[in-house]
């Protein structure tokens, strides 16, 4: 398998012995390549969901989606970023300017932060220290901030009960989000996500994991679906009750901050679902067929990546445009009354099957 | 004991509902789309027989048509889309005096397909047609004449029945 870090090494090589940079100067150039490249990274990947999000929602509905522009439709999110970056950015009377332009940037940083975490393949893999999924979960959950801010800072009830409702949501799920995560930490015993990739190189964890780990991966699946504000959980936008919840006061540029932050954090969501229980860029290896698991070596590990995470995000749409949106209170009682209590026990389960087995 | 019992059954009955939810709207994913790609598809698509396209009015081969230029649909329209240009001629063989249609205007662009018109014609001469293209660069093209060039009226045989207006 073709390890990308040849690549990032000679860079660095190049840097530092062929140019003669010191080190200062060598980190500086190389944290700005890391950081452009995923930006094009996010961006591509924002405008790939939003074509993916419109087809897939029109087939589920028995139509076709979009087909115009260009073949099957392929350029319409272009099209679409065209125009909202047209279009004029409408200020608002009697609201807190600073606060409101600031929101869009807390939505969109705390996604591309946490979107830095992830192992793209092998070798690609921005940021990873000894306590990556804490840091995943917290980074993911600052997008939480501007949320807040923005339904606060547009002085209007709609945006205003969008964000509380999104703060009741997001910090309700949140738990068993990261409950769900603890019990594969558990299982891998460590926090790092490059450890938790290699310890599923002979089997995903998925499947290593028996029915604790799969209770797991249902609740993480349900659990991040809820934080991304979307399909039955998207009370804080419920276009029929509150317009567009917390961004209705929003337009151009910052609306499209907003919609393309929702879009990467289902990506985010399914990637870590991917990476944690599905093994990340692992190939599939089954022990004891080595001539398989010599075959699977050979796809790519970015592959491996993408499609397992595809694999997840279509799973979210499915989910998406299946279900009616919940009332509030079913929503908060679905949480603490099924999935935490859940995932606890599940959590106590794997702790038990680690130390007996 | 009981309640625990309940709770877990609600459980597991919500995930049954849950995956019957899902399997319904797969079946529908996978569903061939029979969308109709309008340009794409001009002139081998039908539109169904009762669609009201533009009033047309009903000719033969011998190019005669059955208006009597009554007026009726003309008093019936309630936009006065219909305008019945009309003469006076004399019979040659009997010498009575009897009208004939010149003209008859429908302006499309007045229009609502009520079907009064149609519905209301004694004589059944005017019918719906299904087409639906009516863009025109100017809003004087939208007045159609109904009437073809040189038509007539039918010659009608004595003891026609007299058909219900429905
Ligand atoms: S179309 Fe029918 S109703 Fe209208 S004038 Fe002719 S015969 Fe009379
Ligand atoms: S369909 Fe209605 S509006 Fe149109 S011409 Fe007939 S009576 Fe008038």
């Amino acid at each position: 398998m073709f390890d990308f870090s040849v690549v990032t090494t000679w860079i660095d090589e190049l840097l530092r012995v062929t140019l003669g940079l010191n080190n200062f100067w060598t980190l500086f150039i190389e944290f700005i390549l890391i950081g452009v490249v995923l930006l094009a990274v996010y961006a591509i990947i924002a405008l790939i969901l939003i074509y993916v999000e419109r087809k897939i929602c029109a087939f589920f509905q028995c139509r076709i989606g979009p087909n115009r522009v260009g073949k099957w439709g392929l350029i319409q999110p272009i099209a679409d970023m065209i125009k909202i970056l047209l279009k004029e950015i409408i200020t608002l009377k009697n609201n807190d300017k600073f606060l409101f332009y600031l929101a869009p940037f807390f939505v969109i940083v705390g996604s591309i932060l946490t979107f830095a975490a992830l192992p793209f393949g092998l070798g690609l893999h921005a940021v990873d220290f000894n306590v990556g999924i804490v840091y995943i979960l917290a980074v993911s959950s600052l997008g939480i901030i501007g949320i807040l801010l923005a339904g606060w800072s547009s002085n209007n009830k709609y945006t205003l009960i969008g964000a509380m409702r999104s703060g009741s949501q997001l910090v309700s799920y949140e738990l068993s989000a990261a409950l769900s995560l603890m019990t594969i930490v558990v299982m891998a015993g460590s926090m790092q996500i490059s450890t938790i990739v290699e310890e599923q190189s002979d089997m995903w964890f998925i499947f290593k994991g028996n029915i604790p780990a799969i209770v797991a991966f249902v609740i993480y699946m349900i659990a991040g679906h809820a934080e991304t504000n979307r399909g039955p959980f998207d009370l804080p936008e419920a276009e029929s009750e509150l317009t567009a919840g917390y961004h209705t006061e929003y337009s151009g540029i910052s609306f499209g901050l907003f919609y393309v932050a929702e879009y990467l954090n289902l990506f985010i969501t399914s990637a870590i679902a991917a990476t944690v229980f599905l093994g990340g860029w692992m190939p599939l290896h089954i022990p004891g067929l080595d001539g398989f698991n010599a075959v699977m070596d050979y796809i790519p590990s970015v592959i491996w990546f993408f499609g397992k995470a595809a694999f997840c995000v279509f799973l979210q749409m499915w989910v998406r445009w299946t279900f009616p949106r919940l009332r509030i209170d079913q929503l908060l009682k679905f949480e603490w009354k099924i999935l935490m209590p859940i995932a606890l026990v599940n959590l106590l389960v794997m702790a038990v099957c680690v130390v007996v087995f | 004991m009981k309640s625990f019992c309940n709770y877990i059954k609600s459980i597991v009955l919500g995930i049954w509902n849950l995956l019957l939810g899902m399997k319904i709207t797969m079946l529908n994913f996978l569903r061939p789309k029979i969308t109709e790609q309008y340009p794409e598809n001009r002139g081998k698509q039908v539109m169904f027989e009762r669609f009201r396209g533009s009033l047309t009015m009903v000719h033969n081969d011998k190019n005669e048509h059955g208006c009597t230029a009554c007026g009726i649909c003309q008093m019936n329209c309630p936009n006065g889309t219909i305008k019945i240009v009309s003469s006076m001629i004399e019979d040659a063989e009997t010498g009575k005096k009897k009208k004939v249609l010149d003209k008859y205007l429908y302006d499309i662009g007045t229009c609502i397909f009520c079907d009064m018109c149609v519905s209301s014609c004694p004589q059944q001469a005017i019918a719906w047609s299904t087409e639906f293209e009516h863009a025109v660069f100017n809003r004087s093209k939208l007045v159609k004449q109904l009437n073809n060039e040189g038509s007539t009226l039918k010659v009608k045989e004595k003891s026609a029945p007299k058909t219900e207006v429905a």
